[in-house]
């Protein structure tokens, strides 16, 4: 299983990340046609956050324990048991938008237009995803996995 | 004696817990024996589906909620079409309305809801249905396909009422929703967004009359309904009605025995009911709540699947605890997109209430003490999920409240040690700093 992680000690919040994967998913692979000609933008499946000069780059982490394929309402959110990664089938789904209120992150979102969800696909097999190969201070990098990840244990504040 | 079969994973009930569980036990024990038993005749389908079935905008072969061929994938035998009539405590055995009997080492009771229908004179009549099974939407269907000129009376708006609603709309059934209460979903939406809801529905075409009831349902000689009349004395002609009024637990099967049941059958942290190795999840079980910090009934499909996910796990031996589960629903009928989970109300003044509002945006969150302990969303629910996420985790968010509420909200709204949890970064791998812990 593949996943991509930020550093953002070094993400300045361009947004080219954002503007690659548009541009990967769009129907046409030419900026200027895609932004400008083709009827509505192509949707970004990362998003960059920014506040002061703290940034980073998020998109779906295809989580170990992945809420939005438990709350799915039809079965169209599952885990591609090769891949590992969490995949939205276009058919299946009602853009109900379940899945969305269950996502820690925020990080599946629905194409309005079709009013299906999309999310990050690791631009369907490309070797390397377009934000990572497009980000111009390497904050972002790939890692692949044999198994599960290792658990990381920052805590959460405890509740009063 | 004739000897009982006896399988490791008993599971009654084939939806969103028994497929929660099934999923899980084969994650844990691949090749313990499990049978699924479910009283209706098909492989799993999504129930909320029922209503894109009747509006017709989806064909039955497209309700299927795991592949066709995800029993035989599993090695899970399924036995449907039957209903089991009755569970041996003594003997861990069930009997079916075949007459076969099956014994169990772990049982699963995953047997959902039924459809609340209360006594009303005349519900016998032809043309009056309930909402909530494959069945009830094919039945609708043929029913108005004899009679297309049928309008409808709903009965009760709430969620499976409006549902239904829309379906017939989408068929060109005129319809009438009768609500009890003031205003239609006022379970799951608080004043502001069931009165968005309310216009969508009347603009669409629909009528709503609240405040009353139906206090009979008017058959003709040939026993088919012909109209209601209300509390108030006045009458609707209808040619069809249909009662949504809810569903409760389906309880039949463990009422009478030592299970013990208070609205639903109860269950701990592991979703195991008072009688070890036996387990319920869903619309049938009350398991914990974190909003209430207490036992409570959340009939939604997500609830019922990790329900069923958590006593799968058990069952299997793996322990784990149930989250815990509150009511959320997400909603989109006639285009108006709402997000409502936990409290839709603040139940009185110890709890605050923080609001914006502009435009088509509103977004609502009920707290106390500094914890989320409702939320309703419209207009723009993206990133919705970061914010229920608090709630459920229980997070103090008292000192950033005002910015959950903000067009932006995002990772960056919570403090650090939390993003940081969420992003849950980079771990130490071929030499890669991990940047964050
Ligand atoms: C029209 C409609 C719309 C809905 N929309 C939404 C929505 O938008 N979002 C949401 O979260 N939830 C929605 N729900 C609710 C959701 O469908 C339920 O919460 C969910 O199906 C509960 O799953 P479950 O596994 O507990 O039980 P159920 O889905 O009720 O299934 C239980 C199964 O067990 C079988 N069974 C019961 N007793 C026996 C027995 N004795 N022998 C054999 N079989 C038995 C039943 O026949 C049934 O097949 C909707 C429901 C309806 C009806
Ligand atoms: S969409 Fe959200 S919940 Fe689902 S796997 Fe991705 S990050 Fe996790
Ligand atoms: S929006 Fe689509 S993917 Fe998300 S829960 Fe609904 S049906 Fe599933």
């Amino acid at each position: 299983m593949r996943k991509i992680y930020i550093k953002e000690e070094v993400c300045i919040g361009c947004g080219l990340c954002e503007v690659y994967c548009q541009l990967q998913h769009a129907s046409v692979h030419d900026l200027i046609k895609a932004f400008k000609k083709r009827g509505p933008r192509p949707l970004a499946r990362a998003r960059v956050e920014a506040k002061g000069n703290l940034s980073f780059s998020v998109r779906c982490r295809n989580c170990d324990e992945p809420q939005c394929v438990y709350a799915c309402l039809t079965g169209a959110i599952t885990r591609d048991t090769e891949s590992g990664m969490i995949t939205v089938d276009e058919e299946k789904c009602i853009g109900c938008c379940t899945c969305m209120l269950v996502c820690p992150l925020g990080a599946i979102k629905q194409d309005k237009e079709h009013k299906k969800m999309i999310k990050c696909d690791f631009c369907q097999g490309e070797e390397t995803p377009a934000c990572v190969a497009n980000c111009p201070n390497e904050a972002l990098f790939c890692v692949e996995y044999e198994g599960a990840e290792k658990k990381v244990t920052a805590e959460i504040p405890s509740p009063v | 004696m004739e000897k009982t079969e006896r399988i490791k994973y008993l599971i009654i009930g084939n939806s969103a817990g028994g497929i929660g569980a099934i999923e899980a036990i084969r994650e844990v024990d691949t090749s313990g024996t499990i049978t699924i038993v479910s009283d209706e005749p098909y492989p799993v389908y999504s129930r909320p589906l029922i209503s894109d079935l009747l509006a017709g905008k989806r064909t039955i072969d497209k309700l299927n909620y795991r592949p066709f061929d995800f029993y035989e994938q599993n090695r899970i035998s399924t036995i449907f079409g039957n209903r089991v009539t009755k569970l041996d405590l003594t003997n861990n055995t069930v009997f079916l309305d075949s007459g076969q009997k099956i014994g169990w080492d772990k049982l699963l009771l995953a047997t959902g809801g039924t459809p609340i229908v209360p006594p009303i004179e005349g519900r016998e009549a032809g043309g009056v249905f309930t909402f909530t099974t494959l069945a009830d939407a094919r039945a609708i269907d043929d029913y108005i396909r004899q009679k297309p000129d049928a309008n409808a009376v709903v009965i009760g708006g709430g969620l499976i009422g409006v549902s239904v609603t829309e379906s017939l709309l989408n068929r060109q059934v005129k319809v009438t929703i009768i609500e009890m209460k003031d205003r239609i979903l006022n379970v799951i939406l608080d004043e502001k967004t069931s009165s968005m809801e309310d216009k969508a529905v009347r603009d669409s075409g629909a009528e709503i009359i609240t405040g009353h009831t139906v206090s009979k349902i008017n058959g003709n000689t040939h026993g088919e309904v012909y109209g209601v009349t209300l509390d108030n004395g006045s009458v609707i002609p209808c040619g069809m009605v249909i009662i949504a009024i809810g569903v409760r637990p389906r309880l039949e099967l463990v009422s009478g025995t030592d299970i013990r049941v208070n609205r639903g059958i109860v269950v701990d942290k592991h979703m195991e009911t008072s009688i070890p190795g036996i387990y319920a999840c869903g619309d049938v079980a009350e398991a914990y709540d974190f909003v209430y910090r207490e036992n409570r009934l959340t009939p939604v499909w997500p609830n019922a699947y990790l329900g069923g996910r958590t006593a799968g796990l058990n069952m299997a031996g793996k322990e784990t605890d149930y989250p815990g589960g509150t009511n959320i629903n997400s909603m989109k009928y006639f285009g108006v997109y709402i997000v409502s989970a936990g409290m839709i109300v603040a139940p009185d003044t110890t709890y605050d209430e923080i609001i914006t509002n502009h435009e088509d945006i509103y977004k609502k969150l009920i707290l106390k003490d500094g914890l989320i302990t409702g939320m309703v969303f419209s207009g723009d629910v993206d990133r919705a999920g970061i914010i229920y996420n608090l709630m459920r985790d229980r997070i103090n968010v008292e000192s950033f409240k005002q910015s959950l509420v903000t067009d932006d909200v995002g990772l960056l709204s919570l403090p650090e040690k939390v993003w940081r949890n969420r992003l849950a970064t980079a771990p130490v791998v071929n030499g890669i700093e991990n940047s964050i812990n």
